[in-house]
């Protein structure tokens, strides 16, 4: 347990830094998700009460869309050097390698959310009606969702052809649930109407169930050679 | 086993033939929908057939990953493939049938819904077997079909949350269903299951001759062109290396 997680601490600490260096995937999510907004605030140019109907569909659209853009970053950098190679063979457990993985893409989008999140409000005018605190949970909850799958699916699609397309189309569908729940509680929270109870509890189901399924499989997949 | 192909195939088109006869001529017309009613006899056994499909592709995939064994993936490669067929038959048939007697094409009710999630899911699925095609893809493709298993009832509660629209099952409620109907359509039923298992075991002996064939020329190239065509050499593609 202890080498767990000093492994997955150092391959954590190795991203960051990397990041923090480079500043890649960062600036490119902020970018493009700066770009999202505007477009959809031209195409829709939305009153209030509109705002508030479909501001969760178009933050959570948003939020994927530039997570795509980091998550397949993940692991394009240890293909130079073959690194990935140098990983199969150590002996540091798998698991760590993919939650060191997951940690360092959870922080990234989070961060991301935590600077669009205020722009958001600023172009649509967003002003929660419900119990705004419930959005916090399910930023983290909705967050994690994206980032444990598309981490592990960014792996999976790491030897195909064409991978940067590779990854939305496995993602995506896969990720319905969750987005439908994401929204759907956002929406409720801002519209004010009803509980979002039934949504998080799915979040969280969804969150164990991939979190279980990705940490049970990613062996296999970072060894299926 | 061509024989029993054979036989087989024969069967399936009797079935289908008599099945078409009960249901477009012997089964009586429904009193409120009408004509429209009878594309019901192909709608459920389709989705059916593409149903078992699935669960064949996932019990393949899952036996593909214990015993890395090169016909548990062929049979999941042609259990996707004919699935996702069938399936589209259902998501086409469905709208047709909707419009006249809902008014509308497509609503997201539970089941409509999580019908297309799984035709997605299954999609995706053969896009990453055509994009991938290294010795790896079985492995990525099973340990994908099991992420979709797991997301399916995911999927059914979040929109069962929603009001649903789709027609309550018929069988069972006792006394509003025509025997003739039942008949018909019981018919049809066997009838699809047949033509879905035949058109997956032609696909899957398909993609076992496929192999074979890859695998001796890959041996043929190997050995310099001593070994030409022998298509029972041990296979030993996609396994734990």
């Amino acid at each position: 347990m202890n080498s767990l997680w000093a492994v997955t601490l150092a391959t954590l600490k190795k991203d960051i830094r990397l990041e923090w260096r480079s500043k890649d995937a960062l600036n490119s999510m902020l970018f493009f998700s700066l770009l999202v907004v505007v477009i959809f605030s031209f195409s829709f140019d939305p009153n209030a009460e509109e705002s508030r109907q479909i501001a969760g569909g178009l933050v959570w659209v948003a939020f994927l869309f530039a997570a795509v853009v980091a998550l397949n970053q993940t692991w394009a950098r240890e293909l130079r050097n073959q690194v990935l190679d140098a990983y199969r063979v150590s002996p540091a457990p798998a698991t760590a390698l993919f939650l060191a993985k997951a940690l360092g893409n959870f922080i990234f989008v989070a961060l991301l959310e935590a600077v669009m999140t205020p722009l958001f409000i600023v172009f649509y005018n967003l002003r929660a009606l419900g119990p705004a605190w419930q959005l916090i949970p399910v930023g983290i909850l909705g967050t994690w969702a994206l980032v444990v799958n598309g981490t592990f699916f960014a792996a999976l699609s790491l030897r195909t052809r064409s991978r940067e397309i590779m990854l939305p189309l496995l993602l995506f569908p896969i990720s319905i649930p969750a987005i439908q729940a994401m929204v759907e509680a956002t929406r409720i929270v801002l519209a004010g109407d009803g509980s979002a109870r039934f949504w998080i509890v799915l979040l969280l189901t969804y969150d164990v169930v991939f979190t279980t399924a990705c940490l049970g499989f990613f062996e296999t997949v970072l060894q299926a050679e | 086993m061509k024989r029993l192909f054979t036989l087989f195939s024969i069967l399936t088109a009797i079935l289908l033939v008599y099945g078409l006869y009960q249901a477009l001529v012997a089964a009586p017309t429904e009193r409120t929908m009408g004509d429209v009613q009878r594309i019901f006899y192909y709608h459920v056994p389709s989705a059916w057939t593409a149903f078992c499909l699935f669960l064949t592709n996932l019990v393949a995939s899952i036996v593909y990953l214990v015993t890395k064994r090169m016909k548990a993936d062929a049979l999941a490669v042609a259990s996707a493939e004919v699935g996702v067929v069938f399936c589209t038959i259902v998501l086409v048939t469905g709208p047709i049938w909707a419009r006249p007697v809902w008014g509308i094409w497509w609503t997201w009710d539970v089941r409509l819904t999580t019908t297309l999630v799984l035709w997605l899911i299954y999609v995706s699925y053969l896009v990453l077997r055509r994009f991938s095609d290294t010795a790896q893809t079985p492995i990525l493709a099973a340990v994908l079909a099991i992420f979709g298993a797991l997301d399916v009832p995911l999927v059914y509660f979040s929109i069962w949350f929603f009001r649903t629209q789709h027609p309550q099952p018929v069988m069972g409620r006792g006394g509003s269903l025509d025997p003739r109907m039942l008949h018909a359509f019981l018919i049809n039923l066997l009838a699809f299951s047949c033509f879905g298992a035949m058109v997956c075991w032609s696909r899957y002996r398909l993609e076992i001759l496929h192999r074979e064939v890859e695998e001796a020329h890959a041996m043929e190239s190997l050995a310099g062109g001593d070994v030409a065509a022998k298509p029972s050499l041990p296979l030993n593609r996609g396994g734990a290396q």
